[in-house]
């Protein structure tokens, strides 16, 4: 067809033909877009397998160097020595009192500041403090880091005149705070679905406010309150920054606050700001301790969302 | 009911009453009969109200702890660091002299560094959030990449690190430069990004789609003539929110190996030798805010400290400005727009 006849109007049978080919090529073309738009979908199983991957591979790498059992028993922690120890037990006492701090903090806030958010304070004064709290979250973790290490540590050492300069209370504290906001929006997000009609039951049998929040609410919210304890439980173990800069980032198979610690978090900041050489032994021990770390907080994500499955109460 | 009528002998009457009844129960409190007075029963409403009252302040005073917690935190932040907020501050790069110190090449890296984020991050997190909200059918394909993103969400920020330090940094050869920084932020922010833009994308009504489908529109022209200039400020929201995040993240950054004391500029986007030399600035070595704000803190100078917490002050002021930012547009949002 010469370019002088394609520009005359098509009529009858040509006309249904080019209708054809127009129909096709839009039809090739959205099937086009909608393939890019998959491949942008399936970024994030790309991402975690390639987590899986690199985590898996060069754990595999050093467990063939370390045995498993001896990474799993051994009490030392000094990778990096000649006499090299590899016991993540040491990490993990670390990660578990830096945990039991936050949480400490952040479950008996978190709940009654929920519990006061949803059956206490007015729309005014929740729509006015509930964004504040927020904040808490917006914070940058390294900021809250050189806040617990030059505020709180010496705001403490005038309560325990011999705790040292770095340590896991202060740290712990800092972070129960910053975990405060993801717990008590979670609760108070699960007590504002249990339905009006049951506090409207209990204050029909003359139940006060506080006897339906705790024996009519919290109960009928259980599951979900429990879910955002163990988000706060993964948030705290994966929490790097405030551990590394106030903990003091010392191996030390302790669970007494009052000294420093490693966490696991905080030996692959230590280890990172070295200079390893790609391919050694303490260079993949940050994998193991990598690996070790997701798996601890994918068995906590994965007993919330059981704990939402198995008690939820559906209305 | 007039409260004026508290008589304290018949609060001690009501007291004793319930204590004397066998069946007392501590935890329900005594169950009124007819029997009781009405002024017994007045005080034990009274008595249960003081509960309710105490519990208010106690939620308050939660609610306290941790906002005296942000506020000192400013406070110190600003007595230590204001004295070193000066113009010199911001156009100086680290140096070993305290006083000297300045965050140049930390800003600018952090402005480098969340350009290559939102380039990649923000096309990707909002093509994927289309694919799911509007092509995908339900089958246990998409059911996976579902679940996945919900656990990536919470995976920690450091385990990022460890992917990009064993696959950008060694395994594509990127090396600690800016191009593998910006990636890795990306990979953390795409939940984020995907969750805003698919809420958005629900909160529009069916029958904006039904709408163009009626005058022939096919799918993509749906997508992209209708739905993405509606859903313009929810997802940028998400994208605003999720960027905050990113700038204010250290630990991934400092996982694959990025330099703490870099006292030049990398070459600025555009300035190399054309072409090859037009991407210089992605495979350059850099340091970001937090980086540079947890290097003085982790210095036992306290001059450092004044530095860090200046530094500390410019970037809250950063994510917090732009948490602020994404909050009126969601306000905005939800006052302009009505279906």
């Amino acid at each position: 067809m010469s370019t002088a006849l394609a520009d005359l109007p098509l009529t009858g049978e040509a006309r249904l033909v080019q209708m054809a080919r127009a129909k096709a090529a839009r039809k090739r073309r959205e099937k086009a877009i909608e393939f890019v738009l998959l491949l942008a979908a399936c970024v994030s199983v790309f991402t975690t397998l390639g987590i899986v991957y690199i985590l898996l591979k060069e754990s595999f790498v050093f467990f063939t160097h370390v045995p498993v059992w001896k990474f799993l028993t051994d009490k030392q922690w000094t990778p990096l020595f000649d006499d090299a120890h590899f016991g993540i037990m040491v990490l993990l006492a670390g990660t578990l009192t830096s945990s039991a701090v936050a949480l400490s903090v952040a479950v008996p806030l978190g709940t009654v500041i929920a519990i006061y958010l949803s059956e206490f304070a007015g729309h005014k004064t929740r729509e006015t403090l509930k964004p504040l709290l927020e904040l808490l979250s917006g914070v940058p973790t390294i900021i809250y880091g050189y806040f617990a290490l030059l505020f709180v540590t010496p705001l403490l050492q005038k309560i325990f005149p011999e705790l040292p300069g770095f340590n896991v209370l202060s740290a712990g504290l800092v972070m129960g705070i910053m975990i405060i906001p993801y717990v008590a929006s979670l609760s108070e997000d699960a007590m504002r679905a249990v339905p009006m009609g049951l506090r409207e039951g209990s204050y029909a049998m003359g139940a006060t406010r506080l006897q339906t929040a705790v024996r009519v609410v919290v109960p009928a919210a259980i599951s979900g309150i429990a879910s955002a304890y163990i988000l706060g439980i993964s948030r705290a173990v994966g929490e790097t920054m405030i551990l590394a800069v106030a903990a003091g980032m010392q191996p030390n198979l302790t669970l007494n606050p009052l000294e420093p610690a490693a966490t696991i978090t905080s030996y692959i900041v230590q280890v990172a700001l070295g200079d390893l050489p790609h391919g050694s032994v303490g260079y993949q021990t940050i994998f193991a301790a990598g690996l070790m770390l997701l798996l601890l907080t994918l068995a906590f994500n994965m007993l919330g969302y059981w704990v939402r499955k198995r008690y939820r109460e559906a209305y | 009911m007039d409260k004026k009528t508290a008589l304290p002998a018949s609060v001690r009457a009501a007291r004793s009453a319930a204590k004397a009844d066998p069946g007392f129960d501590d935890s329900a409190g005594p169950i009124p009969t007819a029997a009781m007075h009405a002024d017994q029963i007045r005080s034990l409403i009274r008595i249960a109200k003081r509960y309710d009252r105490l519990f208010a302040l106690l939620g308050l005073l939660a609610m306290m702890v941790g906002i005296l917690t942000l506020v000192a935190l400013f406070t110190e932040m600003v007595i230590d660091g204001a004295p070193r907020l000066n113009a010199d501050f911001f156009v100086s790069f680290p140096s070993r002299r305290a006083g000297q110190a300045g965050i140049l090449s930390a800003w600018v890296g952090s402005i480098l560094v969340m350009l290559v984020t939102a380039l990649f991050a923000v096309p990707v997190g909002i093509a994927g959030a289309i694919y799911l909200e509007e092509y995908a059918k339900k089958n246990w394909f998409t059911d996976i990449i579902e679940i996945n993103i919900a656990n990536l969400a919470g995976v920690p920020s450091i385990v990022y690190g460890l992917l990009a330090l064993g696959l950008f940094v060694y395994t594509f050869g990127f090396g600690q430069s800016i191009l593998s920084a910006g990636l890795t932020l990306a990979l953390l922010i795409l939940p984020i990004v995907i969750v805003a833009t698919r809420e958005a994308l629900r909160s529009i009504p069916r029958h904006i789609r039904e709408a163009a489908y009626g005058c022939g529109a096919s799918q993509w022209q749906v997508v992209h003539d209708h739905l993405l200039p509606y859903s313009t400020p929810g997802i940028l929201t998400g994208v605003i929110i999720g960027m905050a995040r990113a700038i204010g993240e250290t630990a991934p950054i400092i996982t694959i190996g990025a330099l703490t004391f870099i006292a030049f500029l990398p070459p600025l986007p555009g300035t190399g030798e054309p072409p090859a030399g037009l991407f210089d600035w992605l495979f350059s070595p850099f340091t970001v805010m937090p980086i540079q704000i947890f290097n003085w803190t982790s210095r036992p100078d306290p001059a450092f400290h004044q530095n860090a917490a200046a530094a500390s002050l410019v970037l809250v002021v950063m994510t917090l400005g732009m948490n602020a930012l994404a909050i009126w547009l969601r306000y905005r949002l939800r006052k302009s727009i009505k279906w």
